[in-house]
């Protein structure tokens, strides 16, 4: 292939016309919880593996609904089930299993 | 002596104000410059928080009137301030020597043609909130046609100088979380985006609301204003925005947009307050006396203020207001008023 010195960069441009909603509702009828995140930052702000490696529940929700399901992923490979983001959700979220169904429903192809 | 009391305004507040004021014993006359009463509150569907039909709500205020007085189709010709009543010529060819004047006038919606980034009146997409009103209450509106993706854009004429207005509508957050249920409820198969800044549901119940938008309808809410809105070769629209939370561009397209038109000071009832002029305040609604303590006194001496007239409100403030301005009057009447030989001194220390 010719080198012109410059290649493509994919667009970082969130689009929701590529949201995948029969997926996002499989893990909704799993999870319902997941519809209620208020996008608060507070299972971030304490979560034990994010001030190692980025990790983030309130992104990878963020994620799932902005089409971006790879980034979500990415976004709870450092997450030890510890549970400290479920003592501090102030809606209440069951955030650990919510985790688990994430990878379970969005990394099964 | 029964007083003359006349109230500008066939709204809610005025309603409010009158059916109370006839209660207490005066002599009330309700005017409304439009052929109905009810104000806004006839243009809506169901009310948020609790979904009540909008026309029961109305259909009670006008019950409780309990033969005011009033004329629809009629304005103020003129109005002047005499020593102490306030001579007033209607439109409809009456005079009224009135005691005391309670100026009810509300407020307009804004004209979202004005924010032509959106489309409004160029694309056939595009809605406002009071046409989606009107929608649920007649079920016709061409515009609307099965969509499958619609979109709610928050702050349209509101915390925006740039179409005059800095402050905060207060009420259309929560009718933007309102009608999109309504409209999931309409089409369940269809995804409902709002696009939001802050979300102020401030109000008892509201927060219930917006969770219950989240849970049961799977509203999706995007934080970012929508910046531009563009139209495709077949009607629909592309919606760009910032996802802030995600500090990301995005784009969506939609089949239906509804914007959030905010409030605006009413053009008919500045037209009154030009007459007598009455101190507005920067954002153009009416001045209060003094902003906490009496809300519903104008600087005028027997001029008085309620509801959207001095800023947005729900309804039920508007109806405290407009009982609170009842209370205001008839103190006001009973004991400064009759008091011919202190009257200025009077108004000097307790208006
Ligand atoms: C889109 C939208 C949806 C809403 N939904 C809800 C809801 O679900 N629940 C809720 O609690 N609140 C709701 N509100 C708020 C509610 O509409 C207001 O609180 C209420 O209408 C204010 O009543 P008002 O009498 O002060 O003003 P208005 O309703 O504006 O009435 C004022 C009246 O005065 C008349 N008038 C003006 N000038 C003159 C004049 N010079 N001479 C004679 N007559 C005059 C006008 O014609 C009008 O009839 C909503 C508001 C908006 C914008
Ligand atoms: S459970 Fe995972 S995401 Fe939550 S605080 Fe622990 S490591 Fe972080
Ligand atoms: S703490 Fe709960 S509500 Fe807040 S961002 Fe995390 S999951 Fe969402
Ligand atoms: S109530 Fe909500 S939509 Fe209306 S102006 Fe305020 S922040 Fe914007």
């Amino acid at each position: 292939m010719v080198d012109f010195g410059f290649g493509l960069v994919p667009s970082s441009r969130i689009n929701l016309d590529l949201f995948d909603k029969e997926k996002y509702e499989e893990l909704a009828a799993m999870e319902p919880d997941v519809r209620v995140c208020m996008a608060c930052g507070s299972c971030t702000a304490v979560c034990t593996a994010g001030r190692l490696v980025q990790t983030s529940l309130r992104e990878a929700i963020e994620d799932l609904k902005n089409a971006r399901p790879e980034k979500a992923l990415e976004m709870l490979g450092a997450c030890q089930l510890c549970g400290k983001c479920s003592m501090v959700c102030p809606r209440g979220i069951n955030t650990r299993h919510l985790i688990l169904s994430i990878t379970k429903v969005y990394s099964a192809g | 002596m029964k007083n003359n009391i006349l109230i500008i305004g066939g709204g809610p507040a005025g309603l409010e104000a009158s059916a109370q004021l006839q209660r207490m014993g005066y002599n009330v006359i309700l005017i409304e410059k439009s052929p109905r009463l009810g104000g806004h509150l006839a243009k809506w569907d169901r009310l948020f928080p609790d979904g009540v039909p909008a026309d029961d709500v109305l259909g009670g205020l006008i019950k409780e009137l309990n033969g005011v007085k009033y004329f629809t189709d009629t304005d103020i010709r003129a109005i002047n301030r005499l020593e102490k009543s306030y001579n007033v010529r209607l439109t409809n060819g009456i005079t009224v020597l009135s005691d005391a004047v309670l100026v009810a006038s509300g407020f307009d919606l804004f004209d979202a043609v004005r924010k032509e980034e959106y489309g409004y009146g160029i694309y056939d997409r595009v809605i406002t909130n009071a046409d989606l009103e009107a929608w649920f209450k007649t079920g016709s509106d061409k515009r609307i046609d099965n969509p499958r993706k619609i979109g709610f854009v928050h702050c349209v004429g509101s915390r925006d100088e740039k179409s005059g207005c800095r402050s905060c509508s207060k009420v259309c957050c929560a009718t933007a979380v309102k009608q999109a249920i309504e409209v999931k409820q309409a089409f369940p198969e269809a995804e409902v985006f709002c696009f939001y800044m802050d979300l102020r549901l401030f109000g008892r119940h509201y927060e219930d609301l917006y969770l219950k938008a989240q849970k049961e309808y799977g509203i999706r809410f995007i934080r970012g204003r929508v910046a531009e809105v563009s139209e495709n070769i077949d009607g629909t629209l592309v919606v760009k925005a910032e996802d802030t939370v995600a500090s990301k561009p995005l784009k969506a397209t939609l089949d239906l947009l509804v914007l959030m038109s905010g409030m605006r000071p009413s053009a008919s009832g500045k037209a009154v307050g030009d007459l007598l002029e009455m101190t507005v305040e920067e954002d153009g609604y009416f001045a209060v006396r003094s902003g906490i303590a009496a809300g519903q006194r104008s600087p005028l001496p027997g001029l008085f203020l309620a509801g959207a007239a001095t800023g947005p409100k729900t309804l039920p403030e508007t109806l405290a207001d407009a009982r609170a301005a009842a209370v205001e009057i008839d103190r006001y009447l009973t004991e400064i008023f009759p008091d011919a030989r202190n009257y200025k001194q009077l108004v000097r220390e307790r208006w």
